[in-house]
């Protein structure tokens, strides 16, 4: 059963936990796997996923489609993957991801919170399958196609404001990382939610500081974050990403703002032999038998 | 060859098109006025939203309310639609073929702006993005009908619009319809394709050619893209000497291009004259100015015609009368830029 309270802390944990598991056991058997948004995002996507946001409940995992065809005129194949969030519910909540290279991770949180099959991963990467490297919106869990980044918070704007015009009342999520704060729209989008009052849009980052060429002070910082977002007229919380109270705590945050969660998360939590790898942390691909046996002992360890 | 003017056809006729349609929205990038949606702000404040100059949010917008189940009809000129935020355009919109209407104002050389507002490779561009659908308006009656045509394609329309002063060449009755040319005269020796503000430009020639005992099909096209209407498909396979295009856009990708292809895929044999920009970038000056000197116009239509049937026709440059001259006189003020 999928979560619309906050979960017991043990549910969170095990959540976490299963992410990290799940990432890292798909990524020995695929040799290579988007490990360390695992290692970031574990908590904060078991948060997402359990009771931070209130998304319409799914009544059992469910299996993905394969896919039916590019999206064409007159409504051809227009499906998204927002069954796995439960659907368009007036007074309940969407959650937009827009970091698609996130998409094995978050299957992994899907499946880890009864929202997703567990076989889905089977096809992950296959040819004909939904369930695609980089997310796009036919894929589980998806409803928009933002693989080039930031353009996720425009669209859930635009569907904030939608929900707003016709008096919904519940919010309009979106799950960022932080580098899409280098990309200029990400500002756009900013000045635009604040000046036309949207309080009804909420977004949480995964502040990992790094990206695909290394650190993001090493390739183009973006700090002071919280300050420059805060400028431009958001209630900003800024929390450690692994710390699930905080977490709900800035959830909870009494605002008529547009809410920014910031997310300060660490690449390597929960697997610190991949510390050894910085700077390059973006994607785990083994370089050696020695190497993949190193992770694989620690998965065994993890399993345990 | 002169016709009535039309003061901003867009402006009240989409107000009171609007009035039944709860879903249509207005998002503007600080043009409201310039593009005629002032009034629609003003009489439908709650569906309005003012993007500011921030086009890529604006696209991205869109695209939100369009999944919801509204039409936003987002206003601003041609160029900024499509030129910075082609990723937007088409990752937002075209890719889930979702019901945003582009319309974009002062297209081609029409804008004395300057090359940063001239939008000369907009066919070119949007031709290549699957989903899409094209449209240009030549006259008021299109300004006015377009809009309904717009309405009716589930998927994403891109529209050329005209503003401020309209001629109006073509019946108030007779609207524009999709995909379906209006051919303007009969004649098998030449086609004569021609779209936008071209077709008025090419209707200055059009009388003299005929006297000079040239046989000319003349269709108006305002369908862009699809680009398979059976009646301009005939047209250019069959003329005996040769097809001739007129465009306010560049040469490579736009109208000349669409024609070229559906000559050479029926393997029609006669030679191809595309009138339009020559592959360079314009500059800021009047309409007028430019149209002369990138080739835009009546004399041009006059010297591919002769080079076709391989004679000279005789015109002089004073034959070739004013474009235009106002059966009302119009108020309609300079807009801004």
């Amino acid at each position: 059963m999928t979560k619309t309270q906050r979960a017991s802390d043990q549910w969170l944990a095990e959540v976490a936990k299963g992410i990290r598991q799940r990432v890292l056991g798909h990524s020995l058997k695929n040799n290579g796997g988007y490990m360390s948004q695992a290692c970031s995002a574990a908590e904060l996507l078991s948060c997402m996923y359990g009771g931070l946001i209130d998304l319409p409940e799914v009544p059992e995992p469910l299996l993905p489609r394969p896919f039916a065809g590019t999206p064409g005129i007159a409504g051809k194949n227009r499906e998204t993957g927002i069954e796995f969030h439960g659907g368009r519910k007036p007074d309940r909540d969407r959650l937009i991801s827009s970091p698609a290279h996130y998409a094995l991770v978050i299957y992994a949180a899907m499946i880890e919170s009864g929202r997703l099959h567990e076989d889905a991963l089977n096809d992950f990467n296959k040819d004909g399958s939904t369930v695609e490297m980089i997310g796009a919106e036919h894929s589980p869990g998806f409803e928009t196609t933002t693989g080039s980044l930031a353009q996720a918070i425009s669209q859930a704007s635009g569907i904030a404001i939608a929900r707003k015009i016709r008096k919904e009342t519940g919010n309009t999520w979106v799950f960022m990382s932080d580098g899409e704060f280098q990309e200029g729209q990400t500002w756009e989008a900013l000045q635009a939610a604040s000046f036309h009052n949207l309080g009804n849009l909420k977004v949480i980052v995964d502040v990992n500081q790094g990206q695909c060429d290394g650190p993001m002070d090493q390739v183009m910082s973006i700090e002071p974050l919280a300050s420059k977002i805060e400028a431009f007229g958001w209630e900003v919380v800024r929390v450690d990403g692994h710390d699930t109270d905080a977490i709900f705590d800035a959830g909870k945050t009494v605002t008529d703002k547009p809410l920014m969660i910031l997310c300060y998360t660490d690449p390597v939590r929960g697997l610190p032999i991949m510390q050894s790898r910085f700077p390059t942390l973006h994607y785990l691909r083994f370089t050696s038998e020695t190497e993949k046996a190193t992770y694989a002992a620690a998965y065994q360890e993890m399993s345990k | 060859m002169s016709y009535e003017i039309v003061n901003r056809p867009h402006q009240q006729n989409f107000i009171d098109w609007s009035a039944d349609k709860p879903e249509v929205v207005v998002l503007t990038a600080d043009l409201t006025n310039s593009c005629e949606v002032g009034r629609w702000r003003d009489t439908y404040p709650e569906r309005f939203f003012s993007m500011g100059m921030a086009e890529q949010n604006m696209l991205g917008v869109a695209a939100g309310l369009a999944r919801e189940g509204f039409e936003p009809w987002l206003h601003t000129f041609a160029v900024f639609l499509y030129r910075r935020p082609l990723d937007q355009l088409q990752m937002s919109i075209a890719y889930p073929s979702l019901k945003v209407r582009l319309v974009g104002f002062l297209p081609g050389i029409m804008t004395p702006g300057g090359v940063t507002h001239q939008a000369i490779e907009d066919f070119a561009v949007m031709r290549a993005i699957p989903n899409m659908t094209i449209l240009e308006v030549g006259d008021a009656t299109e300004a006015e009908s377009v809009i309904d045509v717009a309405h009716a394609v589930d998927g994403p329309v891109y529209i050329r619009q005209l503003r401020g002063e309209v001629s109006r060449l073509f019946p108030k009755d007779e609207p524009l319809v999709f995909n379906h040319a209006r051919v303007l005269s009969e004649g098998e020796e030449i086609t004569l394709i021609t779209s936008g503000i071209m077709t008025e430009e090419a209707l200055r020639a059009m009388p003299l050619i005929k006297q000079k005992g040239v046989l000319v099909k003349h269709l108006h096209v305002s369908t862009i893209k699809p680009f398979n209407d059976p009646q301009v498909v005939a047209a250019v396979t069959s003329a005996s000497k040769g097809v001739i295009t007129m465009e306010n856009h560049s040469i490579i990708g736009g109208i000349g291009s669409a024609v070229a292809e559906i000559m050479a895929e029926h393997g029609a044999a006669v030679p191809l004259r595309r009138i339009g920009i020559n592959d360079t970038y314009a500059h800021g000056a009047s309409q007028k100015h430019l149209m002369e000197e990138l080739g835009l116009n009546a004399q041009s239509l006059v010297a591919a015609v002769e080079g076709l049937i391989g004679r000279n026709l005789h015109i002089a440059a004073e034959d070739l009368a004013a474009a235009r001259v106002a059966d009302v006189h119009s108020a309609a003020k300079a807009e801004a830029l």
